[in-house]
């Protein structure tokens, strides 16, 4: 069964283990790219996450969850973190943490919201806000297959909803391989400022989005949703509206506030 | 926090301190709701957290199905809002 095959196994305990940072990118004005070396990092699926946790002086530990950003690259792996206000973790992670510095790190986790490469069929993928990382894994993964294999993989669409043009994360990346790769389209929605000549007004995502840039229901895509609660629980009632079957939306939540 | 305020989190932020003590990954499995009897994946809960700890609701009538304290020297986990847990295994776990 294709469970078995998880890098790493799913059959492993998760325990801590000690991560360094080798590198950090700024994405956006609020969000950052963290490259951190774990020895032994077991490999992970597209869509997995991990566990981060930091412990101060006097022993007070804080624990959050951040996707996994892009497939392992051996004992390499990425994480893209998105700013919070009063953010325990994430101040500490976008603001202060430099190269050389160390944090505590379990994982890979999850086995719900992840895409495998053999999985057949189109795929949408929507993202609001911060939610683009665990989807721009898939897409990243994807395109290592298609790369190595020279086969076609599946047709990928992502319709990205940001409140403005600075907050595209990925944004030169995500245009190049919606450039380079036919099977690829890349659609940004623009909640409250959108760039000059956006033909599309300013507004949260709607029925319009997803029927002009999504897949018809009928073509049975798989549907990944990521990004704040709101924004989930709306698009995932759209694309049931719109006839998608329930089963193949997969969601995962994060955060209270909208995009 | 009372079910009328929107949880923040689903079932995946419990992967992690699942994986504490599961021997497989859990947030697949499906729990079935003692309240109203909707079977869900793990993953698709409503979470409230992840400080103090992890309450997480049915989707379907927002009864608390899971709770997941995480002390220094122990991990607490209540699921007795749940009547039953399916969880997947690979067709050869029994072989193993």
């Amino acid at each position: 069964m294709a469970r078995a095959a998880v890098s790493g196994g799913l059959k492993l305990r998760r325990t801590w283990r000690r991560a360094v940072l080798v590198e950090r990118r700024t994405e956006t004005p609020s969000a950052c790219t963290l490259v951190l070396e774990v020895p032994g990092w077991p490999g992970h699926l597209a869509g997995q996450h991990l566990d981060v946790r930091l412990t101060a002086p006097d022993g007070y530990q804080a624990a959050r969850s951040y996707s996994l950003a892009a497939p392992p690259d051996g004992e390499q792996i990425e994480i893209t973190v998105q700013g919070v206000p009063d953010g325990e973790v994430s101040s500490y992670l976008v603001g202060d943490a430099r190269p050389g510095d160390s944090v505590e790190v379990r994982g890979p986790v999850g086995g719900w919201f992840v895409w495998k490469p053999e999985q057949n069929g189109p795929v949408l993928l929507v993202a609001g806000g911060s939610g683009v990382v665990p989807l721009m894994a898939m897409i990243r993964r994807r395109a290592m297959q298609t790369n190595s294999a020279r086969i076609s993989g599946a047709s990928f669409r992502l319709i990205y909803s940001v409140r403005g043009p600075e907050d595209r994360i990925y944004d030169d990346e995500l245009r190049r391989r919606a450039m380079e790769d036919r099977e690829l389209e890349v659609t940004f929605v623009y909640t409250r400022a959108a760039p000059e000549g956006e033909p599309r007004p300013v507004g949260r995502i709607s029925l319009d989005d997803l029927v002009s840039h999504g897949w018809p229901a009928e073509q049975e895509p798989t549907c990944y949703v990521c990004g704040p609660t709101g924004f989930v629980e709306t698009v995932s009632d759209l694309l049931i509206f719109l006839g998608h079957d329930p089963t193949r939306i997969r969601t995962e939540r994060f955060g209270p506030s909208g995009p | 926090m009372d079910a009328q305020t929107e949880a923040a989190y689903d079932g995946n932020t419990m992967a992690g301190p699942l994986s504490e003590v599961f021997a497989v990954e859990v947030t697949t499995a499906v729990g079935r709701c003692h309240g109203c009897g909707t079977s869900s994946q793990l993953a698709t809960f409503r979470v409230y957290g992840p400080d103090p700890g992890f309450v997480g609701r049915c989707p379907g009538c927002e009864s608390v199905l899971v709770r997941l304290v995480r002390t220094p020297d122990a991990l607490w986990l209540d699921l007795s809002g749940m009547s039953g847990l399916r969880i997947p295994m690979a067709a050869d776990a029994a072989a193993e």
